[in-house]
């Protein structure tokens, strides 16, 4: 995988905050201004939001389990603290390995979640995300009882407060959640969608989780971009219960801790 | 015969007529809990599902239960009034207005605990504006309303003559309310030979379509547990294993019923031991089935020892859950079944017995069939046992008490006793009674 590129990691740096799109773009820009190789896909950096497909890979190599994607996300959506719309498991592999792993919604492309409510409150974007229309929601939990990866959190009480100076709450940004529905993580389609990584990825200090779009093949945390082809196939990176046949959009490189090259 | 009938029309009508002192001390008393439970309920409905000891993990409990247990009992009615009248057994009809009286009782107390386990009722309506007929929950709304009004009018069609028959009684005099309801639903009935035959096909038509639709009830609130990919509940056999298990505890709860309103009421010349030992015969039956099933089930999962089975069936068998699973197994399984089976404990007492214990145990295991699974796989946390709070406590206590309240409720209103029906079966016997040899003539109709 090589395109780490030490001046396109101190613009991206420069940057600060990082607009994963404006992220992208800069990749296609820099790649292109310096000769090198393009990316594959930098050409549909104009495409609508709607087209892309977004993604998530979590390096469990690089996990240590100090969960500040959990807080980042507990902070951007006003969330309880038993509310972990990303969660991070402490597990044992079957040789005795401990390993973290951060789950947050799979995305599934075959939601059982959106097959079982009632209301059709639950659904798919274009781009891909699960969302959920808390004013249809009647939080009779039936997609709680059908999501395999227990991504789903009702809200059995009110939001915690938020500051009044935000926009009314939508499936893109549920905040403040309902009381009385269920919610759960929404990648962030919010801060996507304006150029943003997800709140998760921002957080994540030991750079262990990417967000990337499968269209323009790339993916990105706040540091660095690369292809995301690359990134799943080069480090056989799996999907959770994968038997099920949901169709996760989140990829998981396993191990616990290793030394990552690439 | 004339004095027959005149004595079974006062029985009937015996709750309406005198319903004694206690009546009224017992009414007040499931008042006060039903009471309780619905401002429990209010209460419930201000502050949040978050008063009940629900969480991310044990997300259905109680209510859950509640719904499937009291829909179940109300298949009691079903199997009395449909597969009893189908198969022509005479000796059902002096109970067939109780079962079914708690067949519409218990399924509109079973199905309110919908909207009490729902986080938002009043964004019900989304159910009508935007249906996802894929959804099992929207099966579910539609089979148990499909079936709640078919019970209403199985309930309601031999109410025509018996209400007209609460008219003609000239020894009786009704307050202008009663007659006008009386005469309401009667619709002008005159026992004309037409009436009859039409009355008599409606309710064989309604007997034949009330046992699909039972089954239909419980299969697709079997299956909002079975399409999911949990352990513990993505089962092929949970549809049968579920209508089984609601045949059987409404058999116990219509034989409840049936003693408790017999022994209030004086009914014993009506509903005597043979009733209640034949309801007992049914419940040996369905118990046994029942076993099977759930010996069938640990048994195939148990077996291939995969690694999410081991722990559930671990924590039902020895862990945690075990008190409460043998509790269920012997209490609800083996108990009643020795009870009915042994000629010497075959009274009205010990089948009573018995009817207590299966339905306490099936509400038991509707808990171990809905909670266990929820707390297992992958993603569990050590979340202490869910025990519930007093909200949830309370209104389940209300809503036990509302079935017993609205039949008292329902008996002050309708006769107890199905007198066309039973006066039919009377003429019927009489005639049969004076050609000689009958029973060698019983294939010559």
């Amino acid at each position: 995988m090589q395109i780490e590129n030490p001046s396109r990691r101190q613009f991206l740096k420069g940057a600060g905050a990082l607009a994963i799109v404006g992220a992208l773009s800069g990749v296609a820009g820099i790649a292109t201004l310096g000769g090198m190789k393009k990316v594959a896909g930098a050409e549909k950096m104009n495409m609508p939001e709607t087209d892309r497909q977004w993604v998530m890979v979590i390096d469990l190599r690089r996990c240590d389990g100090c969960k500040a994607c959990t807080t980042a996300c507990q902070k951007e959506h006003y969330l309880h603290p038993e509310q972990e719309w990303i969660k991070v498991y402490k597990l044992e592999g079957p040789s005795g390995q401990k390993y973290n792993l951060p789950k947050p919604c799979m995305q599934c492309e075959d939601a059982p979640c959106v097959r079982v409510c009632p209301v059709k409150a639950t659904f798919k974007t274009s781009d891909g995300v699960t969302l959920v229309d808390a004013n249809k929601c009647i939080g009779c939990r039936m997609c709680m009882a059908a999501c395999p990866y227990a991504s789903r959190y009702f809200n059995w009480k009110d939001s915690l407060p938020v500051p009044s100076t935000l926009a009314k709450p939508t499936p893109e940004f549920p905040v403040p959640q309902q009381k009385g529905t269920v919610g759960k993580c929404e990648f962030c389609l919010h801060d996507v969608r304006a150029g943003k990584l997800p709140a998760c990825v921002r957080a994540c200090e030991m750079r262990a989780l990417w967000f990337g779009d499968k269209v323009a093949d790339l993916a990105a945390n706040p540091d660095e971009v690369v292809k995301l082809s690359t990134l799943i196939n080069s480090n056989d990176a799996t999907r959770l219960m994968e038997e099920l046949n949901t169709g996760p959009r989140v990829y998981y490189i396993g191990g616990h801790g290793q030394e990552v090259n690439y | 015969m004339e004095l027959m009938l005149d004595e079974l029309r006062e029985a009937a009508v015996r709750p309406i007529t005198k319903p004694g002192k206690w009546f009224y001390l017992l009414a007040g008393f499931l008042g006060l809990l039903v009471t309780g439970g619905l401002a429990a309920y209010i209460y419930q409905s201000i502050h949040g599902l978050g008063v009940t000891a629900l969480n991310d993990e044990v997300f259905y409990g109680i209510y859950m239960t509640n719904l499937v247990a009291f829909i179940g009992i109300s298949y009691g009615g079903a199997i009395v009034s449909a597969i009893l009248r189908l198969t022509h057994a005479a000796w059902r009809a002096p109970i067939t207005r109780l079962a079914e009286g708690m067949a519409v009782v218990s399924l509109i107390i079973g199905a309110l605990f919908a909207i009490v386990d729902m986080g938002r009722f009043p964004h019900i309506w989304n159910v009508f504006v935007s249906p996802n007929p894929n959804s099992p929950v929207i099966w579910d709304m539609m089979a148990i309303t499909t079936y709640l009004m078919a019970t209403l009018i199985f309930f309601y069609l031999p109410l025509i003559p018996d209400t007209a028959i609460l008219l003609s009684r000239s020894s009786q005099k009704f307050q202008a309310w009663r007659v006008k309801l009386y005469s309401l639903l009667s619709g002008g009935w005159k026992g004309l030979t037409t009436q009859r035959s039409r009355l008599s096909t409606a309710m064989n038509l309604m007997a034949v379509l009330i046992i699909p639709l039972a089954v239909s009830v419980h299969s697709v609130l079997a299956w909002v547990f079975a399409v999911t990919s949990r352990e513990g509940w993505h089962s092929s056999i949970f549809g049968p294993y579920f209508v089984v298990g609601a045949l059987f505890s409404g058999v116990a709860a219509v034989t409840l019923v049936v003693v408790a309103f017999r022994k209030a009421y004086h009914l014993e010349k009506y509903i005597g031991l043979k009733q209640v030992r034949y309801l007992g015969y049914l419940m040996l039956a369905l118990g046994a089935i029942y076993l099977y099933f759930t010996f069938s089930e640990f048994l195939t999962e148990g077996y291939t020892q995969y690694q999410a089975t081991v722990p559930l069936l671990q924590s039902l068998l020895a862990g945690n859950y075990a008190p409460l699973f043998w509790a269920f197994a012997v209490g609800a399984g083996i108990i009643p079944v020795l009870l009915i089976a042994i000629p010497k404990t075959r009274t009205v007492r010990g089948i009573t017995v018995a009817s207590i214990l299966v339905v306490a145990g099936m509400w038991l295991k509707r808990l171990l069939i809905i909670v266990p699974p929820l707390r297992q796989g992958l993603f569990s946390t050590p979340t202490p046992t869910y025990h519930g709070t007093w909200v949830e406590w309370v209104i389940t206590l209300g809503a036990l008490a509302a079935i017993p309240l609205m039949m008292m409720i329902m008996f002050r209103l309708f006769p107890v006793l199905p007198i066309h029906e039973m006066e039919e079966i009377a003429t019927e016997e009489s005639e049969h009674a004076l050609k000689p040899a009958g029973v060698l003539n019983s294939g010559v109709e």
